[in-house]
């Protein structure tokens, strides 16, 4: 709280130079883990992003359901749309749905394109526990593959008013 | 040096109208001490009305309470947000600067008329704020307020005006410190804490300049003047805002923990040039810490994700590492100095623990280190941050910091500000010396509440979880530890306003006549101006004990940091 004395610029101690170099490297660390994650690690975040529109993204979600439909789901009445594995597959995100159900296969790699039709929206994927921020106007993609099977929800995480916490969607991995 | 004041003569002339405080025997500018009554009391508005708030949004996510309904509980988690993140801890750190920039420069308040505009736009914002949230419900969109949700135009328009109100007290807080240099009211460098308050204002400076950016758009959009706007800017330029804003707390907060440590044990700081250096770091390298909000969105590249989310190099993160030694070390050596010696941490044994500005400085330190620091870096990963983005482990961490560390040390630091700003004594002194023990076991729980829950993908903002029935029952266990600690924090928030009101409401103005509140008549800051070259320097005193803690807390960071990405490694693969 006091003005230092005049000259104040001092060498440091040794228990200051210690623990300054321990902490730098223990920063460098850090920063190394990520590229080294980037480049080995099988989970990294998707960047592959495409403009689109809520008009435009909505004509390729409704393509995709009719050519890849197996079924209905009896609780909600939603397709249940399954592609073949390596394709591009299709989730919309609105006030309060997830549109379609995904049936995926274990171990296969898939497509996931996420885009909303009207506010921010956040895919939270349970009890797996991926999250993805989803936002109108981007279509973003994720490439999955599933190393688990059963039957998965799709919690929206972002707000979106007062219905956000019935946002509620599935994905069938068999 | 005996007295603490430099010698630049004031003159009674209409310039300078002050005090002198008889027991730091620092001159008290009038106006300074207007100004910092009239923020210190609308920072504690706030905070009881965002703490009102708090107790109900945490009955309501507290599963077996669950008290409101959702229109409500979304409505009252934007007023907390709003009330809490903002305006309490801004008013407060207002209170700061005109305290840091003024009386312990021994200057006068160069620019009174424009602080009372500033503080009269701030109190109308933060009013405004309140009153459209309660009164439209389409302005329930959180702090955050992402676009396109659309609030009321009066909604950014409070924003704008809190935030304008900000930047004018800001620039006085610069004002003050030019003139005092000119008229030589201090002789060579800044004292170390005016030096952080100056790190804060120089990031408050740009963090509500992107607030701007962010808002004001926002406001001419919800009028129809623009027509669209893209909801990815929107984040980028909001949490160029929002992000930083909390450096602001984190870098006033470091400058109220050297303050709190030099007013209780009295420290004299290990090496100026090793703590300057940390607020140095925090300045260049902080505001890249924005891109955390933005780590799982669309449209930005590993590259730009992961240098900025690393601050460069984890150079801010460095600048805390470095705070989180010299703090303790600098009072280990002021108890060693004064014969507290025995092993490793007999000084820690007779620190003042029944001091409240001494117990709130260290849990706020522990607290914010410990969980919000660890936590923070963890989840600031770019590739953890998918498992944590948007759930409770997110709130688990920044309750941790501004919450258990922040507002913890503003706490502390307030019942100094009673008698020695508002001139009254304290009243209920053994409540104050309670209270930080109270506020901060129950902020602890609250965020180790949080971050289980989280951990088991309990999402954040979300009025019912269980609705989804995908959580495990595990969670009505976390979820039950958060209620009971958010109810043992607000039993330490009302501790804290009672506490306050009673002594500001009741009883005669009196000039102080000691520093301590509960531990002795001694004054720790003319102690610190004794401690001599030779015992900073004694092999006795070195600081043995505080470089075991700070090892001790790098252990459990690692351990924490490693599992999170042993965590990451067992789910799906994504690309």
């Amino acid at each position: 709280m006091l003005a230092p004395e005049k000259n104040w610029w001092k060498p440091m101690g040794r228990i200051e130079k210690t623990w300054l170099t321990v902490a730098f490297v223990w920063c460098i660390f850090l920063t190394l883990m990520m590229p080294l994650w980037y480049f080995n690690g099988k989970q990294n975040v998707p960047t592959e992003t495409y403009r689109t529109t809520p008009a435009d993204y909505g004509a390729k979600v409704n393509a995709f359901v009719e050519q890849y439909t197996v079924g209905k789901d009896d609780a909600t009445g939603l397709p249940i749309v399954s592609a073949p594995p390596g394709s591009d597959i299709y989730l919309r995100a609105s006030t309060w749905q997830w549109y379609p159900i995904l049936q995926l296969e274990k171990g296969k790699e898939y497509r996931l394109h996420l885009s909303s039709m009207d506010y921010n929206h956040g895919f939270s994927l349970q009890p797996v526990n991926i999250n993805l921020q989803v936002l109108p106007g981007y279509d973003y993609v994720a490439t999955i593959t599933p190393t688990s099977s059963g039957e998965f929800t799709i919690v929206c995480n972002e707000y979106c008013f007062v219905g956000h916490h019935t946002m509620v969607g599935k994905m069938i991995v068999k | 040096m005996a007295t603490l004041a430099p010698t630049t003569p004031w003159t009674k002339d209409a310039k300078d109208d002050y005090r002198n405080c008889p027991v730091t025997t620092l001159k008290v500018d009038m106006h300074t001490e207007r100004l910092i009554i009239a923020n210190a009391v609308m920072a504690v508005v706030c905070l009881t009305l965002g703490g009102i708030a708090a107790l109900l949004i945490a009955l309501t996510r507290w599963q077996a309470v669950h008290l409101l309904g959702a229109a409500w509980f979304y409505r009252l988690l934007t007023l907390h947000g709003i009330d809490m993140l903002i305006a309490w801890i801004v008013f407060f750190e207002m209170a700061g600067l005109h305290f840091g920039s003024t009386v312990l420069l021994n200057a006068r308040h160069a620019a009174p008329k424009l602080a009372w505009l500033g503080f009269g736009m701030m109190t109308v914002g933060g009013l405004m704020a309140n009153a459209v949230v309660l009164i439209d419900p389409n302005s329930s969109v959180m702090f955050s307020a992402y676009v396109p949700l659309k609030a009321h135009p009066l909604f950014y328009l409070s924003y704008i005006l809190f935030a304008v109100g900000a930047l004018i007290t800001v620039i006085t807080f610069f004002i003050n410190i030019v003139v005092a240099k000119r008229e030589n009211r201090f002789q060579g460098s800044l004292p170390l804490v005016v030096f952080g308050l100056m790190t804060a204002a120089i990031l408050a400076t740009y963090t509500l300049l992107e607030g701007a950016a962010a808002i004001v758009p926002a406001f001419l959009w919800s009028l129809g003047i623009l027509k669209t706007y893209d909801p990815g800017i929107y984040r980028n330029f909001f949490w160029g805002f929002g992000h930083p804003a909390q450096q602001v707390n984190l870098a006033a907060m470091v400058s109220i923990w050297y303050a709190l440590a030099q007013m209780t044990v009295g420290i004299r700081p290990v090496n100026e040039k090793f703590s300057r250096l940390a607020f140095i770091l925090y300045l260049f390298f902080i505001n890249l810490g924005s891109a955390h909000h933005l780590l799982v969105d669309p449209g930005l590249s590993f590259a730009w994700k992961a240098v900025n989310t690393s601050y460069a190099m984890y150079l801010a993160v460095l600048g805390s590492m470095m705070h989180a030694f010299s703090i303790p070390a600098a009072l280990e050596i002021a108890l060693r100095s004064r014969g507290y010696r025995k092993g490793l941490f007999g000084w820690l044994r007779n620190a003042p623990w029944a001091e409240p500005g001494f117990s709130s400085l260290v849990l706020s330190m522990f607290l914010f280190g410990w969980i919000g620091g660890v936590t923070g870096v963890t989840i600031g990963t770019e590739q953890i941050n998918m498992l944590v983005h948007n759930t409770l482990r997110l709130p688990g961490h920044f309750h941790a910091t501004v919450v258990s560390g922040t507002t913890l040390a503003f706490m502390g630091f307030t019942y100094y500000v009673i008698p020695l700003i508002f001139r009254k004594e304290l009243k209920l002194k053994s409540w104050a010396k309670w209270q930080p023990y109270i506020f901060g076991f129950g902020m602890l729980l609250t965020s180790l509440g949080m971050i289980t829950s989280g951990l088991q993908g309990v999402a954040r903002r979300n009025w019912d979880i269980t609705f989804a029935g995908v959580v495990p029952g595990t969670v009505e266990i976390t979820l039950a530890i958060f209620g009971i600690g958010a109810l043992l924090a607000v039993v330490g928030g009302i501790m804290y306003v009672t506490i306050v009101l009673v002594s500001i409401l009741t009883g005669p103005r009196l000039e102080a006549s000691n520093l301590l509140l509960l531990t002795g008549t001694h004054n720790p800051i003319i102690e610190s101006t004794k401690i001599t070259d030779e015992q900073m320097e004694d092999k006795q005193n070195q600081p043995k004990g505080s470089l075991v803690l700070v090892f001790a807390f790098l252990v459990w960071f690692a351990i924490y940091y490693l599992s999170n990405w042993w965590l990451l490694g067992r789910t799906w693969f994504i690309r």
